[in-house]
């Protein structure tokens, strides 16, 4: 992209700079360029993206804790990843559409995702959690990077359609160096596609630290393909959400994708069959522990005037309610009817298959005529 | 019924898809202005205009993933890969996307994606653009597999593909394409053949000679000559490579007894070693000798000066079936054991 393409974005932020709106201790910074998009952002929207980010990590530690005892087969965790996944997702309009990875269980939450719907998945019990088009968000991809062509193939077609919609990709710092990824940008690019790419660089891809993905900042990518990239600091939730705003409406007016990059940490292992100890310090964590999203946020609640132990109790209710329905909601999950396995494979009817569903039950009959006798 | 070439069938079976439903969009390389390197989509960017008939960048994993997020949309996405071998850098996106996305959403987002690949040899091309790609995607579940022999089949097949709410690998034969034939162009659909029931194309009741493809003309003109010593070979068009119609050939075999199979991949874990299997299970009792399968050799398609000594041709299908008779034939004096 030529400097005149730049200007054209209308962006003056350069793909280097590191947009933050709340520093670590919850100080304010004004920033011209992306302040007027969470002017409407008052003291009441800011308690309610805390209560958020506390909601989505008491769930994820519940999640946590429900795969130590054996209640879930395996659980990857955004902790440290809050700020990001709820500012971008606060963002997104009801009619837009998310293609994500495996962790975006705060967006999923936003989506309106129930919390069985959520852990259904890693239980063990289905193949998806929900129905995509009530929740305007794609069954979750664990193939790296997979999801992002899927997202601007929706956005080309709602181009065509002259829908008002975006979709939006989550992904991490690992899936950028995923041919899909790069492809994905190139059509988006090519076809103008109102698609927003959200990376969340956690600095992690399992044990790979980020360094050997990229030599640069993974926003600078963006200028290569066409489009403008952003680098914003992801454990600033304001800051998340006014440059995911700033994206959204730029595509939603026809004028083509935008890259975001989100500097964030993954406090927690890749999954919880993970050891990050095998690969990163624990002076790592410390340093990115002083830059918790929730507490930066807190503490600017605190300073602007708020009854922050109301605050604070507020969302510790929400929290436990969340935590009780999940656990609720866990009981909620029935174990699969064995012939459910052929379920769906195919839409319409497929001769081999109903052979093989024919005989397999012939098979489990055997078992209830021996059971009988 | 007109007199169109192969190419020009699937031609007027895109148009009237793209005619009869906004929903149909044509996405590949070179298909648009071009009109492909094949000419299959000639003159339907003029007609359609560039958003149903799409000029993509250059990625196959590109073209297939972005019609993933389009038939999430609910478009019907007619994806062109421009030759078989260029179809590998979209495996993941068809195999692990395209296939799974109806099982992985409990059946609530379908995948009415059609992938069309020109395959096989015989037309003395460069490497990586005369394979035969079908076994990897009939082992993969959440696919329907098909491969049209002939102007007529093409015309009907692709359009059924198409309103297919199950994902299609269509298949074809590329040294076909300027073959002519009859179409009836005003064909009701409706009263079509399914597209996953197999077509007698030579009735015999010595032999049952199953090929798919451009194989299936060599089959016919094997069972010609045949005749004229006296050998009645009944040839089947399996058209559908994923399900295969077992109904019609176990009917065939439990008249003839015998088995051939006849494709031009290789004969490693490929169609002809899953028909052999399945109808030695369901008909053994009727089999008068083992089936006998006559497949290209399991190496990487080998430069054009040598294709005709991997391509499976009459005379080889000849001897294929003379095994299946027990006649003399290449390895009459090798026993089974040593062969």
């Amino acid at each position: 992209m030529t400097p005149s393409d730049r200007e054209a974005t209308g962006l003056l932020t350069r793909p280097d700079d590191l947009v933050r709106l709340l520093d670590a201790t919850g100080g304010r910074h004004a920033n011209p360029e992306f302040d007027p998009w969470v002017a409407d952002v008052d003291v009441d929207a800011l308690i309610g993206l805390h209560r958020d980010m506390v909601v989505i990590r008491r769930l994820d530690s519940e999640a946590t804790a429900l795969q130590r005892q054996g209640e879930l087969g395996l659980w990857p965790p955004l902790a440290g990843q809050e700020a990001a996944q709820i500012g971008s997702a606060r963002a997104l309009h009801d009619d837009d559409f998310v293609f994500s990875s495996y962790r975006e269980h705060a967006v999923a939450w936003l989506r309106g995702v129930r919390p069985d719907e959520l852990l259904s998945v890693w239980r063990g019990t289905a193949a998806s959690g929900w129905n995509p088009f009530e929740k305007r968000m794609a069954v979750p991809q664990i193939i790296i990077g997979a999801q992002s062509l899927h997202a601007v193939g929706w956005a080309m077609g709602a181009k065509w359609e002259d829908s008002s919609a975006a979709s939006i990709a989550y992904f991490g710092d690992g899936a950028t160096s995923e041919g899909d990824v790069n492809e994905a940008l190139v059509f988006a690019s090519s076809f103008d596609a109102p698609v927003v790419f959200f990376c969340q660089n956690n600095g992690w891809a399992i044990s790979e630290p980020v360094g050997l993905q990229s030599k640069q900042p993974l926003a600078r990518r963006a200028d290569g393909f066409g489009m403008p990239g952003i680098r914003v600091d992801g454990n600033d939730v304001l800051a998340v959400l006014a440059v995911t705003r700033w994206a959204l409406d730029r595509a939603r007016r026809g004028e083509g994708p935008a890259f975001i990059e989100a500097v964030t940490y993954r406090m927690g292992p890749h999954t919880t069959a993970d050891d990050p100890k095998r690969y990163r310090t624990d002076d790592d964590l410390a340093e990115w522990r002083e830059r918790d999203p929730i507490t930066r946020l807190h503490a600017f609640i605190a300073a602007s005037g708020a009854d922050i132990d109301a605050v604070d109790a507020d969302a510790k209710a929400a929290a436990d309610r969340a935590a009780a329905d999940l656990r609720a909601g866990l009981t909620t999950i029935p174990d699969p009817e064995p012939m459910s396995v052929f379920d769906h494979v195919y839409a319409e009817p497929n001769s081999h298959l109903e052979r093989q569903r024919e005989r397999y039950a012939r098979y489990l009959a055997m078992f209830d005529e021996e059971g009988a006798r | 019924m007109t007199t169109i070439t192969f190419g020009k069938a699937i031609n007027e079976g895109l148009r009237r898809a793209l005619a009869e439903d906004d929903k149909v969009v044509l996405m590949g390389e070179d298909i648009g202005t071009l009109g492909g390197v094949f000419r299959i989509t000639d003159g339907l960017k003029a007609e359609f205009g560039e958003r149903r008939v799409v000029d993509t960048p250059l990625s196959e994993a590109g073209i297939v993933g972005t019609a993933v997020g389009l038939a999430y949309r609910g478009f019907r996405p007619v994806v062109e890969i421009q030759f078989d071998g260029f179809v590998y850098p979209s495996f993941d996106q068809i195999v692990a996307q395209v296939a799974k996305l109806h099982y992985r959403s409990r059946g609530t987002v379908r995948m009415p994606i059609v992938i069309r690949i020109p395959f096989g040899g015989g037309i003395g091309a460069a490497e990586h653009h005369s394979e035969s790609p079908e076994a990897y995607f009939t082992h993969t579940a959440g696919l329907r597999v098909v491969a049209c022999s002939n102007p007529a089949d093409a015309y009907v097949m692709i359009q059924q593909a198409i309103a297919s709410d199950d994902p299609v690998i269509f298949l074809e034969p590329k040294r076909r394409y300027h073959v002519k034939g009859e179409v009836d162009l005003d064909a009701n659909l409706a009263d079509a053949r399914p597209m996953g029931v197999a077509t007698t194309v030579a009735t015999g009741d010595d032999v049952t000679l199953v090929t798919y493809g451009a194989l299936v003309q060599t089959a016919k003109d094997a069972a010609t000559a045949a005749a004229e010593e006296g050998v009645a070979i009944e040839v089947i068009d399996l058209r559908s490579l994923a399900p295969v119609d077992y109904a019609t050939i176990e009917a065939s075999v439990r008249r003839t007894g015998r088995l051939v199979v006849a494709h031009e991949a290789g004969e490693q874990g490929g169609v002809g070693a899953e028909i052999a299997a399945a109808i030695t299970e369901r008909c053994f009792e009727y089999l008068e000798a083992a089936p006998v399968r006559v497949t290209g050799h399991d190496i990487p398609y080998p430069p054009a000066k040598l294709e005709q000594h991997h391509l499976p041709d009459l005379d080889r299908i000849l001897d294929g079936v003379d095994r299946a008779l027990g006649r003399p034939n290449s390895l009459s004096d090798v026993s089974e054991v040593d062969a």
